[in-house]
């Protein structure tokens, strides 16, 4: 096969103010194979994806297509002939057919610019067979499954001249055997001229439907191989990098658990949506970690833990006492605090100050017949600011002035106000500094010394390596134990489901 | 690192009071200091006062009756109706609903106390019940329908626009075809004391409407349902994350809004003396521009009572000049019309943020 660069990434970067999004990274996708892109979250991809999709101009470095330089991000069109990006979240609109959204804005027109129906199911159905995607093109497209909801989205991509499609995440939201047929799918369309970039979490899947894998890590190009010469260990490596020296660091300042110390919170058997026949128990002062791709339950079992859903069937004592679900007041009155998975989603009510915000779980607290005494929000609004280090004016100032870092402290205030036993932190870092990363994860050390049990959800091995022990899911159920101490690459191979096979 | 580590590297008191010069945060961010933007936002809350002023002045200059103690009490009790049906429709529209059925509560609630208050040959149920009793009914009725609005609402999911939009059609309805479209009159003397009896020459339905407001304003400010009621329409998820029974809350807001909508009906009834089979007809578009006007985001989790009361007062005073003024009465309605929409254009600069 002919080695000609069909896309070429040479020497980009991409930065925000003192953040590094993407530093001098290469990558070189050769017109008819399949080239994987792989990387922790935060790795960078997202971003790469943007630069070469034109969503974002590099800041350094340059795109190129067939060996000449990107259009202009304002031509939408030309880059639409170059490139295109099938996303996890669908771009389809789901309430029209196939045909009107394969020909959305350049539907085919007759006299007087009327749209021409019939010949824009002919062109459709014309388009789906030579992709050979059996859609019906009157079908309602929100009515597709994903895997052809996908295939429409690549059909309309090459229907606009492109032959370079990236997917993101394609198989996150499949079953194995729509995993498979899309692979097949993939297989012929590569025959039939179409270059992929293919991201996935799952590095089995790498192995096979690409030809090359690229790997980055921490915003920066690490590697770039043949698929056949990079043995699983060393791609683990490569996405872990080597960080013993970090991990010994912190990783020997803590101390077990005694065997003797009882349990806070014993889970039997908990079975819900994404997740099945779990079964944990932390000791009063233990810290817990649960790691996972997403899509693997561990949020959704974290968050029936918190009393915002109901499962199926299990059950869970704190303390003896019998853990409410479904219900978070009466999760909250049994000792359950938590930061959801999303400050903006669910964390935060923005146009309220921080005083409202942090002692919105306890207001029962601050005064007889549910009235709020003023003084008393204050001085406990004041106490928790004290203690997580919040960077503001006052009680007063609203949420929504803060930065990342200090909001998220806010909403560990609100998790911490009604003095919980058992804390349940779902991301508790994510998009925050580094220095609002330390107080945030300040509080899990302090939980040896007042015996509170905590479970910490999170993709950062920063987060998960002040925990006692980590408990990884893979597609719903705990697959691994790793006590403290681990190393990066053994974590991520079981949280990737590649140290099983 | 532990907690007494974090506090050694801890700046020094946050409290404006201390007087010590404002801490620069870390990442070098510039934010303009939280106390002043408290300061701010607690300013725009008094955005319209300026605008009242300048009206009462205004109304001054252009009639010498305007500013009589007698045209005061005048504007202050034609508003009271109003007052307290805004008052119901701010505390839904804070929780981020709608409710489009007020005005026709308006009419049905004291409508039905009429009923069962007079005797059949007055087209009454007959059923003659003593006034006191009727009241209970009249409030009853409001909140019931409430009920069912919450209950359609939060329960059933249902569109609250769409939802009190055929609730205010279907209770019209029901009206109109219990009284046979006829004005019902011949109450005891009761029925109109809201607004005929006065203290210190302030009709009652001023006082009720002056303690209503105070009570609501206390409470969204000082009690945990009122901080709730913020808290879901600002950002229902995260409401519901932190404990707050949202469901039970709207359904509870909505209850109130009935109940208040029955009493502005009661005023309204004493005001005129009468109920009209479309009393309170039309009267949701003014509910709403008051609203709006005093600082009610139609988005909810934004607005407060003294902004709405101010919007209350602001559309009264307008009315009260153009009728003084002696409008022509074919004219008024476009006239109050486009005196809304720029009264919504300045509410608009003066509070700096788009409205919706």
């Amino acid at each position: 096969m002919e080695q000609r660069p069909l896309a070429e990434a040479a020497g980009v970067g991409k930065y925000y103010g003192p953040t590094t999004a993407l530093h001098d990274t290469n990558l070189t996708v050769v017109a008819g194979e399949s080239h994987a892109l792989v990387g922790r979250n935060g790795a960078g991809k997202s971003t790469l994806v943007s630069l070469l999709t034109g969503l974002q101009a590099p800041d350094a470095g340059e795109i190129r297509f067939d060996g000449e330089s990107a259009p202009a991000l304002a031509d939408r069109d030309a880059w639409r002939t170059k490139v295109s990006c099938v996303y996890q979240k669908p771009t389809v609109v789901p309430e029209l057919t196939v045909a009107e959204n394969l020909f959305i804005n350049r539907q085919p027109t007759g006299r007087a610019r009327s749209i021409n129906w019939r010949r824009m199911r002919a062109d459709a159905a014309e388009l789906l067979d030579a992709w050979d995607v059996h859609v019906d093109p009157d079908a309602r497209t929100g009515d597709l499954t994903m895997e052809d909801r996908q295939l429409v989205e690549v059909a309309r991509a090459l229907s606009f001249g492109a032959r370079f499609i990236i997917l993101d995440e394609p198989t996150a939201q499949l079953d194995n055997r729509e995993i498979d047929r899309l692979f097949a799918r993939m297989r012929s369309l590569q025959e039939a001229g179409v270059t992929f970039l293919f991201i996935s979490h799952h590095l089995q899947e790498v192995y096979e439907v690409c030809q090359t894998v690229t790997v980055l890590r921490d915003a920066r190009w690490i590697i770039t191989a043949p698929v056949a010469e990079l043995p699983r260990p060393a791609l683990v490596e490569a996405m872990a990098g080597d960080s013993a020296a970090a991990q010994t660091a912190v990783g020997g300042a803590r101390t077990a658990v005694p065997e003797d110390t009882p349990v806070r919170l014993t889970v039997r058997a908990l079975a819900g949506e994404g997740f099945d026949a779990t079964g944990l128990a932390i000791r009063r002062g233990e810290v817990l970690g649960l790691a996972g791709s997403s899509g693997s339950g561990k949020i959704q079992f974290a968050e029936t833990l918190a009393g915002m859903h109901r499962p199926a069937s299990g059950d869970a004592e704190l303390d003896g006492d019998p853990v409410p679900f479904g219900d978070v007041r009466a999760a909250l009155d049994a000792g359950v605090g938590c930061v959801p998975r999303d400050r903006h989603h669910q964390g935060l009510v923005a146009g309220m100050t921080i005083g409202d915000n942090t002692t919105m779980t306890a207001m029962d607290r601050l005064g007889r017949y549910g009235f709020v005494r003023a003084d008393r929000r204050r001085s406990m609004a004041r106490a928790l600011i004290d203690r997580l280090d919040i960077r503001t004016e006052g009680p007063d100032q609203l949420v929504s002035d803060l930065s990342g870092g200090n909001a998220q402290k806010v909403v560990m205030a609100r998790a911490l106000a009604r003095d919980p036993r058992l804390l349940v932190l779902i991301n508790p870092t994510a998009g925050v500094d580094v220095k609002s990363k330390e107080s945030l994860l300040a509080r899990i050390d302090t939980a040896r010394e007042d015996g509170t049990a905590v479970l910490v959800v999170s993709d950062e091995l920063e987060d998960l390596r002040r925990c006692d022990r980590v408990l990884v899911f893979f597609h719903g159920r705990i697959t691994a134990e790793h006590p403290a101490g681990w190393h990066d690459h053994e974590l991520i191979a079981s949280i990737e489901g590649v140290d099983r096979v | 690192m532990s907690d007494t580590a974090a506090s050694a590297h801890r700046r020094g008191p946050t409290q404006p009071q201390d007087g010590g010069p404002a801490p620069v945060p870390a990442t070098g961010s510039s934010r303009p200091p939280g106390s002043r933007a408290a300061l701010l936002r607690r300013a725009r809350e008094l955005a319209l006062l300026p605008a009242l002023l300048v009206l009462v002045v205004l109304g001054a200059f252009v009639n010498g009756s305007f500013l009589t103690e007698a045209n005061i009490i005048s504007i202050l009790g034609s508003s009271a109706a109003l007052a307290m049906v805004v008052l119901g429709e701010a505390l839904v529209l804070i929780t981020g609903k709608f409710d489009l059925s007020l005005e026709s509560t308006v009419g049905i609630a004291p409508a039905f106390g009429a009923l069962l208050v007079l005797p059949a040959s007055e087209s009454g149920f007959g059923l003659r019940w003593p006034f006191g009793l009727a009241l209970i009914a009249i409030l009853l009725i409001g909140a019931a329908i409430g009920a069912f609005n919450g209950f359609l609402v939060v329960r059933f999911r249902l569109n609250a626009f769409i939802v009190t939009l055929a609730m205010l059609i279907v209770l019209r309805g029901l009206l109109v075809g219990a009284t046979q479209g006829k004005t019902l009159f011949g109450m005891p003397n009761a029925f109109f004391a809201l607004a005929t009896d006065t203290f210190l020459a302030v009709p009652m339905s001023v006082w009720l409407a002056a303690i209503a407001f105070l009570i609501a304003g206390y409470v969204l400010r000082h009690h945990r349902i009122g901080r709730s009621l913020y808290a879901i329409g600002g950002n229902v998820d995260a409401a519901r994350a932190a404990g707050i029974r949202v469901d039970r809350i709207t359904i509870g807001v909505y209850v109130a809004a009935g109940i208040l909508a029955s009493l502005g009906g009661l005023i309204q009834t004493g005001y005129v003396g009468a109920i009209n089979a479309n009393q309170g007809q039309n009267m949701i578009f003014t509910v709403f521009a008051a609203a709006v006007i005093g600082g009610i985001s139609l988005d909810g989790g934004k607005g407060t009572m003294l902004g709405a009361l101010t919007g209350v007062l602001l559309l009264g005073v307008v009315q009260n000049l153009l009728t003084l003024a002696q409008v022509p009465s074919f004219w008024i309605q476009a006239i109050y019309g486009a005196i809304i929409l720029v009264a919504l254009m300045i509410a608009r600069l003066t509070t700096g943020k788009a409205q919706d």
